[in-house]
């Protein structure tokens, strides 16, 4: 089998040697085992954590099931995210529409579980049968005085970045709707969805440094913070393929401005609070900022270092959603001593790519839109020792005998912060170094 | 409280589902095409259907589980899906190198018109299947009935691709099976060798969704029913469908392709329904029910025997498949527990007539429902109208085993949060063990739990 498709040399390169700019952003090639996704799964990750708001999925079945709960996206308060809603539409629904189903369907809905919000996800199906969502949710709006908001996701009309954008979209409908005062030093973090409780991390240590948080987007998300984002001085946007054009519209009808970070490994969580606090040119904020770190540094050093001396030498192979991630994740690696040989995303983009080229050793393969024989073949090429990826990649690592790490929707414990690095190394330092592997060689 | 808006008092429903007890058609497809050695499944629709179907095999078996899209646009949805699939059956053969594609439709696919049949038979004009390499498909229409209707209809369709009737007939007996783990398909196969019944299971996700770890990762693990054996199907002396809503479609189609006569049985689950098999393929082969398998049966009733003070009256809420569900009832009544309320989101119209037999008269006080919004919304508002003290079903029970506090057996599809169901089967007196010891270990768990410390009992 060859492990590699002719069409798609050009979204492979190697750092140092190879002077190719990578070629992203391409649609996958018919027929290959793809590790990506629709635009549907792309809105509904990013929405889904918004735990007061009811996300009801236009379309058969199978959509709502394949995305009831499976990301930890934590809520402190209502939970109804974590229920599956559909309008589990039939043979007859696609040839007469399914557009009084959905209008019942949310009536029954809204009045059951009294949401601030709903959000309703055309399917690719409904993108074909032509059903009018938008007045459906306009009636009901009218009706129920909640906002009803469509989010245009057929899953053929492009990848899950295009689905983001969709996400981004509806979102763009609340914010501005709220009428609530602003305060002083507020930000908006955009792009962290609480997996494993990470945003709660974040947001102690902003609160520590005397920063208000106005809105959450979406971790934990509540409705009445979105609507009221615009009252913010700074959007703080990670994961920034995904809340991106969110923050750029804010700019450009509230001007807003926003800043790109990143909270993995302690060198991006250390910037992202330096930043946030030269932002607002006040000393004292600066300060405190320093005073987290030291402490954090502090705390964190001595432990890490155990680690580092154990992981010395280990090779990982990182394969992940965006490519952002992929920066902070090979510098997180280094700090414990691992070396990144591949790294791999499915939606990257080209300026991202270029800057793993520069950040990575010699010989790095870099790869966009790859698939399960490709990083096989990767793997085994580099020796690597570990896997960092999502749910499909899983147990491929393991049937070759690697460590894995999931830094997708699958982690368990939270990854983010200086709390989030100590996690990680362990996480790493477990599987690399479980006694099962010796049982394979 | 994750289910804090369940309340006792139903509400009237008449568009919504809440919290489904099914997914859609292609994932029963796909799951059944890897049950072909060297198959790779194939989804003709949205980059995103091929990914959540095989995110969640991943997740209920813990394995690598491969299959192709065709990656659909904005353009396909426009000009049909023709190019993309050609693209994609000459892109696989030429990388992937499987012994046969079996191509599913999807919602997007069946409801832009895309013709199939039309479109492979291109592929093959055009010279881009390999002599000896196939390619087949089913048709699967999310909208219609469940993933057990995917299941079914990959099934049908495989019969309908290879079963072939020759001159001579073979000393063999077909067995198509259900859903069911690779631990029960295993399980079938034991016990047909220990019968010495020569048999062709198909379709057989042992040795596919159970591989061993080796340090390499296969493509095409080593099971699987290879495509020499079912073409030879056609020429068994008869064949047993076990699950009538996955197997009848292909037995009546194996007999109209092939003269094979049929006996459709429900899975072999429990005492009963186990018993039938036995005899049924006892009958079909010619052959003894060995001394091994006899035994086998007295040690299940030993362990019911022994533990009935803690089964009897106890009442039980499932969900899951209906094929699943009827045995397993039948089941649960042999042990004289109340099974009082069953839900299947898959539309069966044998269902009611096939819960009525087993429960009217032992257990009249039974709600069962079958189809739309039967999910486990409704259950779990039944549940609270008058408890249960164990529920059965698949991993999302667990939102209500929790708020509830109801001892929970995992069973059914999916399973993402433990493991076992793929290496320890349900089907056969073993696995009728296997069942008995997990009911009576999470209730018996419980009691030993919240018992008063005086009546903490070391010995039950």
């Amino acid at each position: 089998m060859n492990a590699i498709l002719k069409d798609r040399n050009s979204q492979i390169t190697r750092a140092g040697a190879d002077t190719k700019t990578i070629v992203c952003n391409k649609p996958s090639l018919a027929g290959a085992v793809s590790q990506r996704a629709c635009v549907f799964c792309g809105s509904r990750v990013v929405l889904y954590p918004i735990a007061d708001a009811l996300h009801l999925i236009h379309g058969p079945i199978g959509c709502a099931a394949y995305t009831w709960d499976i990301r930890g996206a934590m809520s402190s308060g209502p939970e109804i995210h974590r229920m599956s809603f559909s309008t589990d539409l039939h043979e007859k629904d696609v040839v007469f529409g399914g557009e009084k189903k959905l209008e019942a369907a949310l009536l029954e809905l809204i009045d059951a579980y009294n949401p601030k919000a709903a959000f309703v996800y055309s399917t690719c199906i409904v993108g074909v049968i032509g059903d009018d969502i938008e007045s459906i949710c306009r009636k009901v709006q009218a009706l129920k005085q909640i906002p009803v908001i469509p989010v245009h996701a057929p899953g053929f009309q492009g990848t899950k970045k295009d689905g983001y954008r969709a996400a981004c979209e509806a979102l763009e409908v609340l914010v501005g709707t709220g009428n609530r005062p602003a305060q002083e030093f507020s930000i908006n973090i955009l792009g962290d969805f609480n997996l494993a409780g990470e945003l709660w991390i974040l947001i102690d240590y902003y609160k520590r440094m005397g920063i208000h948080i106005n809105a959450t987007i979406t971790g934990d998300g509540r409705v009445e913070d979105i609507a009221n984002a615009h009252k913010a001085q700074l959007n703080v946007v990670q994961c920034s393929g995904s809340m991106m054009y969110l923050a750029k519209q804010m700019k450009e009808k509230y001007g807003i401005p926003f800043m790109k970070v990143s909270y993995f490994g302690i060198e991006d969580m250390s910037d992202a609070l330096y930043e946030v606090a030269t932002f607002f040119k006040n000393n004292d904020m600066l300060a405190k900022a320093k005073e987290i770190v030291r402490l954090e540094f502090a705390r964190l050093m001595p432990e890490l270092a155990v680690y580092k001396q154990a992981l010395q030498g280990k090779k990982a192979a990182i394969y992940v959603g965006g490519s952002f991630k992929a920066i902070s994740l090979i510098k997180a690696l280094r700090l414990i001593g691992v070396q990144t040989v591949v790294v791999g995303s499915q939606t990257g983009t080209a300026d991202e790519y270029e800057i793993i080229k520069q950040l990575c050793d010699e010989g790095t393969i870099i790869v966009d839109d790859s698939n399960p024989a490709e990083l096989s073949a990767f793997v085994k090429e580099t020796k690597a020792d570990i896997f960092i990826g999502g749910v499909k990649e899983r147990p491929i690592a393991y049937k070759i005998g690697l460590g894995f790490c999931d830094h997708n929707h699958e982690r368990k414990e939270a990854l983010a912060g200086y709390e989030g690095m100590l996690n990680f190394a362990k996480e790493i330092y477990a599987t690399a170094m479980s006694p099962v592997w010796k049982f394979t060689k | 409280m994750l289910l804090r808006h369940t309340t006792d008092k139903i509400i009237e429903r008449e568009a919504l589902t809440v919290n489904p007890a099914k997914t859609c058609q292609p994932v029963g497809a796909m799951y059944a095409a890897l049950g072909i050695h060297g198959c790779l499944p194939h989804s003709h629709g949205s980059q995103g259907c091929c990914s959540y179907h095989r995110s969640v095999l991943t997740r209920h078996y813990k394995e690598p589980v491969m299959a192709a899209t065709s990656s659909f646009t904005e353009g396909s949805s426009v000009f049909g899906g023709q190019a993309n699939l050609l693209q994609a059956i000459n892109t696989i053969f030429s990388v992937y190198n499987p012994d046969v594609i079996a191509v599913h439709s999807t919602c997007l696919s069946e409801t832009i018109g895309d013709d199939l049949t039309q479109i492979i038979a291109k592929a093959k004009e055009e010279g881009n299947v390999p002599n000896g390499k196939y390619v087949f498909h089913a048709n699967t229409p999310s909208y219609v009935g469940s993933h057990v209707t995917g299941y079914a209809n990959m099934v049908t369709a495989m019969v309908k691709t290879f079963s072939m009737k020759s001159s001579t007939k073979k000393n063999q007996v077909n067995i198509i099976s259900g859903w069911i783990e690779p631990s029960d398909m295993r399980e079938i196969k034991r016990i047909a060798n220990q019968m010495m019944a020569k048999i062709v299971l198909f379709p057989d996700t042992s040795d596919v969704l159970d591989a061993p770890m080796t340090g390499k990762h296969e493509f095409y693990p080593k099971g699987g029913v290879t495509i020499p054996e079912l073409i030879s199907t056609g020429d068994s002396k008869f064949t047993i469908g076990l699950g009538p809503l996955c197997t009848l479609d292909a037995c009546i189609k194996l007999e109209n392709q092939c003269k094979v006569k049929f006996d459709s049985l429900e899975l072999p689950i429990g005492i009963q329904a186990t018993d039938t098999f036995i005899t049924a393929l006892s009958r079909a082969a010619g052959v003894q029910v060995p001394d091994s398998l006899t035994d086998e049966r007295g040690r299940l009733i030993d362990i019911i025997a022994d533990m009935q003070k803690y089964l009897y009256g106890k009442r039980v809420a499932l969900f899951g498949d209906p094929d699943t569900l009827v045995p397993l009832t039948e089941f649960l009544v042999a042990l004289d527990m109340k099974p009082v309320y069953i839900v299947t989101g898959t539309p069966d119209k044998t269902f009611e007539d096939r819960m009525a037999s087993i429960l009217s008269t032992k257990v009249p006080e039974a709600k069962y429902k079958a189809g739309e919004r039967a999910d486990t919304f409704l259950l779990h508002q039944w549940i609270k109208q008058q408890g249960v003290d164990l529920l059965i079903g698949n991993t999302y029970g667990k939102y209500i085993a929790r708020d509830e506090n109801i001892p929970f057996v995992r069973l059914g599809f999916p399973i993402l949060d433990r493991v076992g169901h793929s290496y320890f089967p349900m089907v056969g007196y073993a696995g009728a063990m296997n069942l008995v010891t997990k009911i009576l270990d999470v209730i018996m768990d419980k009691i030993d739990r919240e018992v008063p410390e005086e009546k903490v009992e070391l010995v039950m």
